[in-house]
């Protein structure tokens, strides 16, 4: 089943220098269940191409949708839950009160929340840090608190723009695992950007290379890896093939420029 | 001996030390001539150390000396019955009145512009220019006017003043607080916009929680002009009662020590409001769970 199809999906920004192409010609499709990783320099529309699913951008060309619906409708649903590159958690709310704020928003009464926060922040590895204050806690803890918080109110799709990013590569090694065993656990459908190209392989059941001026498509790579992936698996020689495709992806996209 | 400069408490001795020092000297150099005056008129010599004595006891200086000024301070709130006309406390409280009631509107019509300019496009055009010219207008000018006008439909009193205070007090406001409402980053609208939350929701749980060290720190400038504007009320009125027709008619009558008691008075009050504000602000951060 089709969770986001976009066909001829095009962006283009209009700015003091003159138009700025963000997305060009993109069609591509997600199934449900995939883990898939955006991958490509800075500028090449990753992130733009998640913003148009989560409709926080208008696309100037193209369709795209979203459970067989437009963003705007599918947000209005709230089909999907977005995690951001920084965590950005409300300084005065605790990480539970946090977590709570979709919850809050979309009306789920008190007793359902309290069970629902138990749950996720069992799922991120943060029970018992309910009572605390984001600052209280570190930078990792906090991005799992904000993982925390765009899965509560239990959103089938989940959009990530860069959310380990900010960490250093061992919280981001390990946060890494925690989620493909959180995938595994709720078979959820992930699109994940990032410009790591381990990172990409290890988490992805498909890997989106994108190339910049204009921002398009330059391969779809299906990962031929297991769906259970010890860390070590990156040592092996069909990750490193797969790493080296998605090397040559964007070598090639860099050539045409 | 070296622990007392450690804290705040050591400098400042030193600078209220030094301040009190120049403020001696300066009692004997501003007041001297009127001495001599006197001696030469009386046709007598005055010793130096006669001179200096002198100085700082006349009974309508140029400047009085600060002892002066604190046992006028001392008779005037502790000797005199708070209802009496000639205490401190009594007027204190009329200019106090009015400037709590001043800055309580004047801080609720600020948020409501605020609020207004965040919201909407053709207020956020149009009212701004409009806020700032106010305050480019002296308020010395505008003030008899505000009293005349009012007292012409029948508003006197209290009112008039306070509607002075908030003239000056709300300014601030509206300017801390649209900074306040706006600054709640980028990201954390769009999260907003993903779980499609209404306008008051994002008010309510984030544009204003995100505001309030912004409100904060302008309700502190706020009560402090708050207090300039009830004084400054009081001055173009004939008001008989207030730390301003204090001020007023300690001037009519050469009454030096008064006025300075008056300043001093009106000094005190606004530092304790503005540390009554800071103090509110603690308690909110602390409770919004800043580090203690």
């Amino acid at each position: 089943m089709t969770v986001i199809s976009a066909s001829d999906l095009s962006l283009t920004f209009q700015t003091a220098d003159g138009p700025v192409h963000a997305l060009k010609d993109v069609t591509l499709d997600i199934g449900k269940g995939e883990f898939v990783s955006f991958i490509g320099p800075s500028g090449c529309g990753k992130t733009t191409f998640l913003r148009v699913i989560a409709d926080l951008e208008q696309p100037t060309a193209g369709s795209i949708s979203v459970n067989g619906m437009t963003p705007e409708q599918a947000r209005k649903t709230r089909a999907y839950g977005y995690v951001f590159q920084a965590a950005g958690l409300y300084p005065w709310r605790t990480i539970e009160r946090n977590v709570a704020l979709p919850l809050e928003i979309m009306g789920v009464s008190k007793s359902e929340q309290k069970q629902r926060i138990e749950r996720v922040l069992e799922l991120v590895n943060l029970a018992g840090f309910g009572k605390k204050f984001p600052w209280q806690l570190s930078g990792g803890m906090q991005q799992r608190a904000s993982i925390a918080r765009a899965l509560a109110f239990d959103a089938d799709l989940l959009l990530m723009d860069e959310p380990f990013g900010a960490l250093d590569e061992i919280v981001r090694d390990y946060l890494n695992e925690e989620l493909l065993k959180l995938w595994a656990a709720t078979e959820k459908t992930i699109c994940f950007v990032t410009h790591s190209i381990p990172e990409a392989v290890y988490l992805s059941t498909k890997i989106v290379v994108m190339s910049p001026r204009p921002g398009r498509v330059t391969d779809v790579i299906d990962s031929t890896l297991p769906k259970e992936r010890p860390l070590d698996i990156r040592d092996t020689t069909e990750f490193l093939e797969i790493a080296h495709r998605v090397r040559e992806g964007l070598r090639a996209g860099h050539g045409e420029v | 001996m070296t622990r007392i400069w450690q804290g705040n408490a050591g400098p400042v001795t030193v600078v209220v030390a030094a301040i009190i020092l120049i403020w001696y000297v300066f009692v004997v150099v501003l007041n001297a001539p009127w001495e001599r005056d006197q001696a030469a008129r009386a046709g007598t010599e005055i010793s130096f150390i006669q001179l200096v004595k002198n100085t700082m006891a006349q009974e309508r200086p140029v400047l009085p000396a600060p002892h002066q000024v604190v046992a006028e301070m001392w008779d005037t709130t502790v000797n005199k019955s708070i209802t009496s006309k000639r205490s401190l406390v009594y007027h204190g409280w009329i200019t106090l009145s009015a400037t709590l009631l001043g800055f309580v509107i004047g801080t609720g019509l600020g948020i409501l512009l605020a609020v207004g300019i965040i919201h909407n496009k053709a207020m956020d055009k149009s009212v701004m220019p409009w806020v700032i010219a106010s305050q480019t207008i002296p308020i010395l000018a505008i003030a008899p006017m505000i009293i005349v006008v009012l007292n012409a439909v029948g508003l006197s009193g209290l009112l008039p003043k306070a509607l002075i205070s908030t003239y000056l007090s709300f300014f601030p406001i509206v300017v801390g607080m649209v900074k306040g409402l706006r600054s709640p980053e980028a990201i954390q609208m769009d999260l907003m916009h993903t779980y499609n939350a209404s306008a008051a929701q994002t008010f309510w749980k984030l544009r204003w929680p995100s505001a309030m060290p912004f409100l904060f720190t302008s309700m502190k400038v706020a009560v402090a002009i708050s207090l300039v504007g009830a004084i400054v009320g009081e001055l173009p009125t004939g008001a008989v009662a207030g730390l301003g027709a204090r001020l007023l008619a300690g001037s009519y009558y050469g009454q030096t020590i008064q006025i300075w008691a008056a300043l001093f008075a009106a000094a005190a009050l606004a530092a304790t409001l503005v540390a009554i504000v800071g103090l509110g602000q603690r308690i909110v951060m602390q409770r919004m769970g800043g580090p203690a």
